[in-house]
């Protein structure tokens, strides 16, 4: 991404960005659980411009069948983006990108899932991309892991992700489409909060080694934010219900995180 | 009631990777152990027992477990065996020799074949979840007639009832013959309009699973609906 210049100030005489926000704040957040009938479990992310469904499906049969583990359940996802999620019609179909993102989410969520419980079987994840404003596998990420935990599986806790970035030489938080296409860096991170893991972490771009250490620390720190956000939506989907008897689906509330 | 009402009230919502106890209780299910401390694994609801701490679950698959009562439905059928879907992520193979009736190799179709509905009994599974079914029980049977309903398995607790009240209630007021199996379906057979009406009490149960006094709501439902029929 450092190649790319632009007369675009990223970050004004204040030290504001773009948008408005400082290099430490993140875009206003909201997660909905169980938005979809059909699917065990889902989960609807809004995350500053970004707009991102996750349907789960299983613990299920495993096909085909030469993919069974006889002594574990194998999480798949697959993540998509809509052709009318970007400015210039995205082709549809899976392709290097999307491929790389379904891998790395699959691979922070089994660390997570209790896979042992369901010997022979799929858990699939599917993550759809309705609108995209950069840091889509974040949120792609934070919507699975909702839509996991609405399915009911058992996991060890929920996956949180963030990312950070280098923007006009400054370290940044959760970089927004232009600072993402006109940047010198993005690192995106999944995090374990109960257990302090990092289950997600790439980099792209270039960074010295302070700024790195700087970027996961502040992309950590928002993770934590986004997982309580994530817990309120789950409480919510229940307690919602409850409250006010004979209203379904989950409330229309709007919660933000500065 | 009101001990009862009292206890619905703390209930208490957890979510995956929540801290339930330091330690000096057992894990129950829905919940694991890690370093002396228990945590939910489950989104559910949490379970203080004296001796142990559970997660009820809100959601989820069927596990089959040794022992339960389950409604299934024929899927394929073989030279010695049925395969019956039973809800859960894996099949159940049904033999010959698990059925109440003496049947030749080769014959099992003139006896079940694929869309039936049945009454089974789960035998047992081993660690990779091979299901050991068996139809050799005292009121197990091909389930003819009526009608199959589906809810979560997570909700058939609630459709039962505390020793099988709610499930009693629904019998006695709607005259339907009703068999509950634990992997969330429900096989219903009665008058026509009887029928309508356990159905439209279990879709009320399954709405609102988690609302206090629900037993009574559930009367209140099936007295106004007797009086519309009558």
């Amino acid at each position: 991404m450092g190649g790319m210049t632009t007369d675009i100030k990223l970050i004004d005489e204040k030290g504001l960005r773009l948008d408005g926000r400082r290099p430490d704040e993140m875009r206003p957040l909201r997660i909905e659980a169980g938005v979809l009938k059909r699917a065990d479990g889902s989960a609807y992310v809004e995350w500053g411009l970004n707009k991102v469904m996750a349907a789960v499906y299983g613990p299920r049969e495993c096909h085909p069948r030469h993919l069974q583990n006889p002594e574990r359940a194998l999480v798949q996802c697959i993540y998509n983006m809509a052709s009318f999620s970007v400015d210039d019609r995205k082709r549809p179909g899976p392709d290097r990108r999307s491929h790389e993102i379904s891998k790395i989410i699959a691979e922070a969520l089994t660390h997570v899932v209790f896979t042992e419980y369901f010997p022979r079987t799929s858990i699939d994840v599917y993550i759809e991309v309705l609108q995209a404003n950069a840091g889509t596998r974040c949120a792609g990420l934070t919507a699975a892991s909702v839509a996991l935990a609405d399915a009911g599986v058992p996991m060890r806790d929920l996956v949180a992700s963030c990312a950070a970035g280098k923007v006009a030489d400054t370290v940044v938080l959760d970089l927004g489409k232009e600072e993402d296409n006109f940047g010198q860096a993005d690192i995106p991170v999944g995090f374990v909060p109960r257990t302090n893991e990092i289950v997600l972490l790439q980099m792209d771009g270039d960074l010295t080694n302070d700024e790195f250490t700087k970027g996961v620390n502040m992309a950590v720190g928002a993770c934590k934010k986004v997982y309580e956000v994530q817990r309120d939506a789950l409480k919510r989907r229940y307690s919602a219900r409850a409250a006010d008897e004979g209203v379904p689906g989950p409330a229309e509330e709007k919660r933000e995180v500065a | 009631m009101s001990t009862a009402e009292s206890k619905e009230s703390a209930r208490e919502i957890v979510v995956p990777g929540e801290l339930l106890a330091i330690s000096g209780k057992r894990a129950g299910p829905g919940t694991y152990s890690e370093g002396g401390k228990i945590f939910a694994s489950q989104l559910g609801i949490k379970s203080v027992r004296p001796d142990t701490i559970s997660v009820v679950p809100l959601s989820g698959q069927y596990m089959p477990l040794r022992g339960d009562l389950v409604v299934g439905k024929i899927v394929d059928v073989g030279a010695s065996n049925w395969l019956v879907d039973i809800n859960s992520p894996y099949p159940a193979p049904l033999h010959v020799n698990e059925v109440p009736w003496r049947v030749e190799f080769g014959e099992t179709g003139r006896f079940m074949s694929v869309g039936d509905v049945v009454l089974l009994k789960i035998v047992g599974h081993d660690e990779q979840m091979r299901i050991q079914v068996s139809m050799q029980d005292h009121g197990l049977r091909k389930l003819t007639g009526g009608m199959v309903l589906e809810v979560s398995p997570s909700k058939v607790p609630r459709v039962i009832g505390k020793n099988g009240s709610m499930i009693q209630m629904l019998k006695n007021m709607t005259g339907c013959r009703i068999y509950v199996g634990q992997n969330g379906r429900i096989w219903i057979d009665g008058e026509l309009d009887s029928i309508v009406r356990a159905v439209q009490a279990i879709r009320m149960i399954e709405e609102e699973a988690h609302a206090q006094g629900l037993t009574e709501k559930v009367k209140q439902l099936l007295e106004k609906s007797s009086e519309r029929g009558a």
